[in-house]
């Protein structure tokens, strides 16, 4: 039973997409759920689980989750009660034929992805872990509960990617009307079992899914192979034995709707057949009447019927959607470089042959300590035989992590004004001499250019020289010098650095000329009154600085700033990129 | 049973997939790194690999699928070889062995045998993924979030080509010459030069825009996860044909001729580019090689040097930031100009 007509069109999808996720949550990989905690979400989920086969299972992976847990490896209690190893699965293997639950899918590290990514491809957990070597099935799909408020706070793409569906429920007025049920639990059930039966999608149908992905600036090619999967598991709940073009018409709607990066071409409106979409059947035992079959018209037609009926099924709100998701997509959205490097030094070597106690703080690596006390087992009187086994503080391998210092250099560019381009110019030379060697030297990059209203983080700290040079290519300028806000943006920054283990290093580029106050207020006064104070709290904060004066003729104000910032000052009335380059190089490298 | 999805079936991909063959025709050209976007077939492609490598002679019961020729005096003491004073040669499947994100140092290097230890008391050495990848392909996807010391360790057993395992009060070494295949997007962070240096080629792949094209990788994609049986059947004929090739490339490489002229052309582009070092000539002359030997011919041309100088030598360019041109653009300017090709 639906209630598609009380509904608001994006229940209506969330619900579409639950139903089609429940007949085949491997094959389509799994929904993004864009939404904070609320009814709305409880609701959502817990359609889906109805709508799951009884036996699949259900798992939820923490955020924090390690390898262990996630991919499986020795089961170390069993073990020692056992005499032998004993190994215990992961959450991914233990959700074989089911599905996982990310909460806070948004805060994934790159890694963590990576490992569900490459689940997700082969249906299956590669394990090489603490002397265990297995191949577990795992034919998931994934819910990915997404938090983020800010636009480029989301998923990583390696796992977006490969989910066929992205809902967002946070917005509507939900909680006040009674939520839909959505579809009849029987009939996803039967669609289930149908599914397999479905039959070869026709070539015009994939062939319309795949222009209209491409007319849709859909890059990747995984994007059509979703939409094909989802429109046959919509065949298969309309009980249809063949994907028709109204299939296909959801499946792109759900599955290209929201991956669009623009509109397409044009619609064509002749077709008016597609505009409203059928109801649904009313139970499993009242299938409609399988009508495909009557109707064969030429592929050509049926390709352009299909695009028609595509653009026809794109929801109203569409154009805003996607201008919102050009915008994540070009600000920071894949920087989360800070998650996973923190995360894979936590992971590193643990460095095992040093002897004695074990201090507050420390952990004992366990697998490589009983691993050290396995052959002298027999020596000790311990082992099997024994009962028990017998470990001596020789065999201690404590868990000492590979820990290297990595540092930030954080460029606070002055963008405003006409000069502006050749001072932003020499922070671009700059800043790719030193990415170009930043791998070696640990170090990684952020960009923070002012200029009008307030200051924008234009490059996110990264190590990646091809995002750099994407994002350098086109830097704006013009407009006041709202000195403060830039100074206000790099101490965030510098501070969210520091949370993550890096030591960060502010340089700023500017002529010191503030107009623009923290508010974004016009007038001088007000503006350097701002700005000094935003250069207290950089020095209360302790964070290291360098102030490279790019004033025509070095001034007093620049001097001032610096001093209140506890920062290097640097008159460059010449700068240019090898020069900045040396003197961050210096600056940073003292403390190396 | 699970089924790979065939090589022949991969659509497109050209450059990708002749990598993969030069890499397989001749194994010292030192494996291939494949940079690319996401959803491109990139691990497709190495995983389909195996699939069409003729099977290796080795000795019989040996653990490292011993060489019958060239390991005798590099493997362990207990190696049947030794122990039985020659043993019998078998044929084996060529292993491509993945290495998987969150795989421990002690399954890739190879560890003591816990479980005969613990239930046995024996001191036992268990091979590790290096010991299996021996005489074969080890890959691994998203080479650039693989962990800073399993890097280390790689780069140590690709530059000797044996594995020394010195933990647990054990001493082992074992032969371990392997193909290195990469994989990975270079939105998620830079290779380590050194890294990057190991791999002999390194090719770059970009999703299909023809729309053809992609309704072809979708249309072939979805037959497969229909049928997968039946889809492998209907490519067999056509991977056992590049099998074929490539087993005939192997036997045939040691005759194809590299004339002087070849040889100086491949030199002049080396030292236009300012590529680094002897490896990049050297590699180019291999891969040249290779292909020939690939397309049955008797001697490598001028035309196979300019096939694979993109290939060879992409990566082996000094980095220049400020230089907005991609190395691939640097190495067909200088080729133009050197050659008017």
């Amino acid at each position: 039973m639906t209630q598609a007509d009380a509904v608001s069109p994006l229940w209506e999808d969330a619900l579409l997409a639950a139903a089609l996720f429940a007949i085949d949550p491997a094959g389509l990989g799994g929904v993004a759920v864009r939404s904070g905690p609320g009814p709305a979400r409880d609701h959502w989920l817990a359609r889906v689980r109805a709508a799951l086969a009884v036996e699949a299972p259900v798992r939820r992976a923490p955020l924090h989750i390690d390898d262990d847990r996630l991919l499986g490896g020795l089961d170390l209690a069993a073990s020692l009660a056992a005499g032998r190893p004993v190994s215990q699965r992961g959450v991914l293997a233990e959700s074989d034929g089911g599905v996982v639950v990310l909460p806070m899918a948004e805060r994934i590290d790159n890694a963590t992805a990576a490992r569900l990514a490459s689940v997700l491809d082969h249906g299956e957990v590669n394990i090489e872990r603490d002397g265990l070597a297995d191949r577990l099935a795992a034919r998931i799909g994934v819910i990915a509960l997404d938090e983020g408020l800010e636009p480029d706070e989301r998923p990583p793409e390696a796992l977006l990617e490969r989910l066929a569906f992205r809902l967002d429920l946070g917005s509507p007025g939900g909680g006040r009307e009674p939520l839909p049920l959505g579809f009849d639990l029987d009939l996803i059930a039967a669609a289930r079992t149908r599914l397999s039966a479905v039959e070869p999608a026709a070539h015009a149908i994939i062939e319309a899914l795949c222009a209209i992905s491409l007319d849709m600036g859909v890059v990747s090619v995984r994007a059509p192979m979703l939409a094909l999967r989802a429109a046959r598991a919509h065949a298969a709940l309309w009980a249809r034995s063949r994907v028709t073009a109204e299939d296909a018409a959801a499946g792109a709607r759900l599955v290209l709707g929201p991956r669009a990066t623009r509109a397409p071409a044009e619609a064509q409106p002749e077709d008016e057949a597609a505009e409203e979409p059928p109801s649904p059947p009313e139970s499993a035992s009242d299938p409609p009447p399988a009508d495909d079959a009557a109707r064969e018209p030429d592929p050509e037609t049926l390709t352009d019927a299909v695009i028609a009926a595509i653009q026809a099924a794109l929801p109203e709100d569409f154009l805003e959607r996607v201008a919102l998701e050009r915008a994540a997509q070009s600000r920071s959205s894949r920087s989360r470089g800070d998650g996973a490097r923190a995360k894979s030094t936590r992971r590193g070597r643990p460095v095992g042959s040093r002897h004695g106690a074990l201090h507050p703080g420390e952990r004992l690596n366990i697998v490589e300590t009983l691993r050290a006390a396995t052959p002298w087992q027999k020596l000790r009187g311990g082992g099997l035989a024994a009962g028990r086994v017998q470990v001596r503080h020789g065999d201690f391998r404590i868990r000492r992590f590979v820990q290297r210092m990595e540092s930030t250099t954080i460029f606070v560019v002055d963008a405003s004004g006409s000069s502006a381009f050749q001072r932003l110019a020499e922070a671009k030379g700059a800043v790719e001499l030193l990415l170009a060697k930043a791998y070696a030297t640990r170090t990684r990059v952020a960009l923070i250019a002012f200029r009008g209203g307030g200051a924008d983080i234009l490059l996110p700290p990264t190590r990646s020289l091809t995002r750099a040079k994407r994002r350098l290519a086109d830097l704006p300028g013009g407009g006041g010098t709202p000195l403060a806000a830039g100074m206000d943006a790099a101490l965030l920054l510098a501070l969210a650095e520091r949370a993550g283990q890096r030591t960060p290093t502010l340089v700023f580029l500017t002529d010191g000329r503030a107009n623009i106050g923290r508010g974004g207020e016009p007038g001088r006064a007000a503006a350097e009154e701002d700005a000094m104070a935003a250069a207290n709290r950089v020095r209360e904060a302790g964070v290291n600085a360098a102030y490279l004066d790019t004033s025509p003729r070095p001034r007093s104000d620049g001097d001032r700033f610096a001093r209140a910032m506890g920062a290097v000052y640097a008159p460059l009335p010449y700068a240019n990129a090898n020069a900045v380059f040396d003197l961050v190089d210096d600056l940073s490298g003292g403390r190396r | 049973m699970r089924f790979a999805y065939p090589f022949s079936a991969i659509v497109g991909q050209d450059e990708m997939k002749l990598a993969l063959l030069i890499a397989a025709s001749d194994p010292t050209i030192g494996g291939v790194m494949v940079f690319g976007d996401r959803g491109t077939g990139k691990s497709t492609a190495v995983r389909a690999l195996a699939a069409l490598l003729p099977p290796l002679p080795s000795i019989k019961g040996c653990v490292f699928h011993c060489d019958p020729k060239a390991d005798r005096a590099l493997c362990p003491g207990d190696c049947p070889a030794r122990t039985a004073g020659g043993g019998e040669i078998e044929l084996t499947p060529t292993p491509v062995v993945d290495l998987p994100l969150g795989a421990t140092e002690d399954r890739v290097v190879g560890a003591l045998d816990l479980e005969r230890a613990l239930t046995r008391g024996e001191k036992r050495f268990e091979p590790g993924l290096l010991a299996r990848a021996h005489r074969g392909f080890l890959y691994i996807d998203e080479v650039n979030l693989l962990e800073d010391h399993l890097v280390d360790l790689l780069l140590d057993v690709a530059a000797s080509g044996e594995n020394v395992v010195e933990r647990e009060g054990l001493s082992v070494r074992h032969p371990a010459r392997f193909v290195l295949i990469g994989s990975g997007n270079p939105e998620e962070g830079e290779l380590r030069p050194q890294l990057l240096d190991r791999f002999g080629l390194s090719v770059e792949v970009r999703t299909p825009t023809v729309l053809a094209d992609r309704v072809e990788v979708v249309r072939r994609r979805d037959r497969f996860d229909r049928d997968p049986g039946a889809f492998v059947g209907a490519w067999a004929a056509a991977d056992s044909e590049i099998g074929e090739r490539i087993s005939a490339a192997r036997s045939r490489l040691a005759d194809v001729e590299v004339p002087n002229s070849v040889l100086e052309a491949g030199s002049r582009l080396c030292m236009a580019i300012g590529a680094d070092g002897l490896r990049g000539e050297l590699t180019v002359m291999r891969a040249a090689r290779a292909i020939a030997a690939l397309d049955g011919a008797e001697s490598v041309s001028e035309g196979d040097i300019h096939r694979v100088a993109p290939m060879a030598l992409r990566h082996r360019l000094r980095r220049n930031p400020l230089d907005e041109a991609g190395s691939t653009v640097r190495i067909e300017r200088a080729m133009s100009e050197l050659f008017g090709a």
